[in-house]
């Protein structure tokens, strides 16, 4: 390591880990490691061709926060000794987590502008590690959707190909850790929306065990399949951000009583020799493009050379899995928004003529607020929830649940990880799927078992696809509550394939200009 | 299963208290239509011998302690609130007669 990695250009390019050292060897302060990200997202997020990960820069906040790490640092003593190891290392956070002091806009209109009395449990954790926050980040509205172009504020673009979408619904985050614009991020992934976008991204998503991450705080769309989780550059990063974030929290009536495992103790082991790695029949093959196809046979033969035992698995219940997602997800969402109502959050519409009753200023309010996506999926879930109907779909769907936990279980039998591409395609073009709700909808088709069954997920990046240039994501699957066997076998093969590549695989993105000038939500 | 129609749909969108055009409700219609078309598959999957899930790593009596823990002042609670008075949320009449 040298100088070069002192300077900004240099800082925003370490991983997590490798800026935590540089911190607590006193190479570099976190004022400038904060300073050299929001610099960074004032040259590449903001203007026409601009990123747009952010809608929310939180520049003083997190330069204070880095301004009293340092202090404390520079002090000694036993303050400076009980920092957290990420202490001083920033970070962005998926603006669908509340937060104090910065607006939480869910990527909706409905709620522009709105400040949470509360922070999120996870966001309290990272305070108390005393990790800067750099800002929200852009979403599809209500998390609802696969491209981030569901977003009220406008598309984020992915960095590897600014006509591209970043992948949804966190495509924010993904997009602003991959233009090392932070190092860090939060997600959520309710169907895939941490692991879809980091695999169209060349970044890590993981989604822990269900329970495992609070989700007090977390603006609920699917309450029996949301789940918040890291989204890093590295396996190690995400492991590390993981144990922040992880852990019991009495806020969360769904959250798991257990300690958290060593993850970053797993992503340090360093072999696979003898562990059993499943490919499941159903996720590969037809359907899925040839360069993902490809970049996925490779990482198994690199597997493989490195002692782990291949085996096929088949989950043949899988294939009513995004039927299921698609009739649970809206049911609950149609619930859970509800309480957008115009009454006590947000925006307020009235009728433009006839009675003033609340009723009707409610749906003015929800017909203005809300965006195509989000008024389908209520509409499909009150549909799927209807008297006459309710057996047929929500009730079946639930059925199906249970199926595809027993081909997990199976499967779990014969394999101690799951492998398979993350998502069927590379990234699409922005636009071209957008007047096509179910081609949209089927990128989750690899990513939906997990949250069905609340097993964790990572994905990683498996190098570039042949035909198009563009990244192709790895998904590992664990079965609940065995997320450190996640991290084991992403380091493993991360490791494998920079050795490859000579390098991580971002080093191959090319480099953004810069965009014009910043226009944050406050702004707009 | 039946197919879902613009009658349905505007019915749907009352219940959501979604106000919806004439030239939505007939996009929607359609759109809905072939979602719901693909979904049909699951009614036919599972086996009345197939339990529901509805959780997917069941808790039971998760409880705390009855003790009052942080509470929110009226001030907060009502600082997202578009329109409030007299600590409350102000809201337009309830009924049609007003």
């Amino acid at each position: 390591m040298t100088e070069q990695n002192t300077t900004a250009a240099g800082l925003i390019r370490l991983s997590a880990a490798a800026l935590a050292e540089k911190l607590r060897a006193g190479e570099v302060t976190a004022v400038e490691a904060t300073q050299a990200h929001l610099d960074r997202i004032a040259t590449v997020d903001g203007g026409e061709r601009g990123v747009n990960a952010f809608l929310h820069v939180n520049a003083e906040e997190a330069l204070a926060v880095a301004a009293e790490v340092d202090a404390i640092r520079a002090a000694g003593g036993a303050e400076a000794e009980a920092l957290h190891y990420l202490a001083g290392v920033p970070i962005a956070v998926k603006d669908l987590i509340v937060t104090v002091g910065q607006p939480t806009t869910a990527g909706s209109k409905i709620l522009e502008g709105w400040h949470s009395p509360y922070d999120a449990t996870v966001v309290e954790r990272l305070r108390a590690a005393k990790m800067p926050i750099l800002g929200k980040t852009n979403l599809d509205e209500f998390a609802m959707g696969s491209s981030t172009e569901h977003s009220a504020y406008g598309p984020t673009r992915n960095p590897w190909d600014l006509d591209r979408i970043p992948g949804g619904s966190g495509g924010g985050s993904a997009a602003a850790v991959a233009a090392f614009e932070a190092p860090l991020a939060l997600g959520t992934d309710t169907g895939g929306s941490i692991r879809q976008p980091g695999a169209v991204t060349g970044t890590v998503g993981v989604k822990p065990t269900y329970g495992s991450v609070s989700r007090y705080g977390a603006i609920a769309m699917a309450s029996s399949l949301d789940q918040i989780g890291p989204v890093t550059r590295t396996v190690l990063d995400s492991a590390l951000l993981h144990q922040v974030i992880g852990g019991h929290d009495p806020r969360d009536s769904t959250s798991l009583p257990e300690p958290l495992a060593d993850l970053v103790a797993a992503a340090k082991t360093g072999n696979v020799e003898g562990l059993r790695i499943g490919i499941i029949k159903e996720l590969h093959g037809e359907g899925y493009q040839a360069g993902v196809e490809n970049r996925f046979n490779e990482s198994l033969e690199l597997l493989k050379e490195a002692g782990a035992e291949i085996v096929e698995v088949s989950c043949p219940n899988f294939q009513y899995a995004l039927g299921a997602y698609y009739l649970i997800m809206p049911s609950e969402a149609s619930s859970n928004l509800a309480k957008f109502d115009g009454v006590r959050y947000g925006l307020r519409v009235l009728p433009e003529e006839g009675p003033m009753t609340i009723e009707r200023v409610m749906g003015a309010t929800r017909a203005a607020g809300f965006g195509d996506e989000v008024k389908r999926r209520i509409i499909l879930g009150t549909y799927a929830l209807s008297a006459g109907y309710y057996d047929a779909y929500y009730g079946s769907a639930q059925k199906v649940r249970t199926l595809v936990q027993r081909d997990f279980d199976a499967a779990f039998a014969k394999a101690d990880v799951l492998i398979s591409p993350t998502a069927p395609t590379t990234a699409f073009r922005l636009g071209e799927k957008l007047d096509d709700p179910l081609a949209m909808y089927l990128n989750d088709v690899a990513t939906i078992p997990a949250n069905l069954a609340g097993v964790p997920g990572l994905s990683l990046p498996g190098g570039l696809a042949d035909e198009d240039g563009l990244p192709v994501g790895i998904q590992l699957l664990a079965p609940a509550r065995e997320d450190a066997r996640l991290y084991r076998v992403g380091a493993v093969l991360e490791a494998l394939l920079e050795e490859k590549w000579g390098g991580p695989l971002l080093a191959q993105a090319p480099e953004l200009a810069t965009s014009g000038t910043l226009e944050t939500q406050e702004a707009k | 299963m039946a197919a879902i129609n613009r009658d349905d749909v505007a019915h749907l969108a009352r219940l959501a208290h979604i106000e919806m055009s004439a030239q939505e409700l007939d996009r929607m219609a359609g759109e809905l239509a072939v979602i719901v078309d693909s979904v049909k598959s699951v009614s036919e999957a599972a086996g009345d011998d197939v339990p529901a899930t509805s959780h997917p790593i069941p808790l039971t009596n998760v409880f705390r302690e009855d003790v009052v823990g942080h509470t929110f002042s009226a001030k907060q609670a009502l600082s997202g609130a578009p329109d409030s008075d007299d600590n409350r949320f102000k809201v337009p009449a309830i009924l049609d007669e007003a």
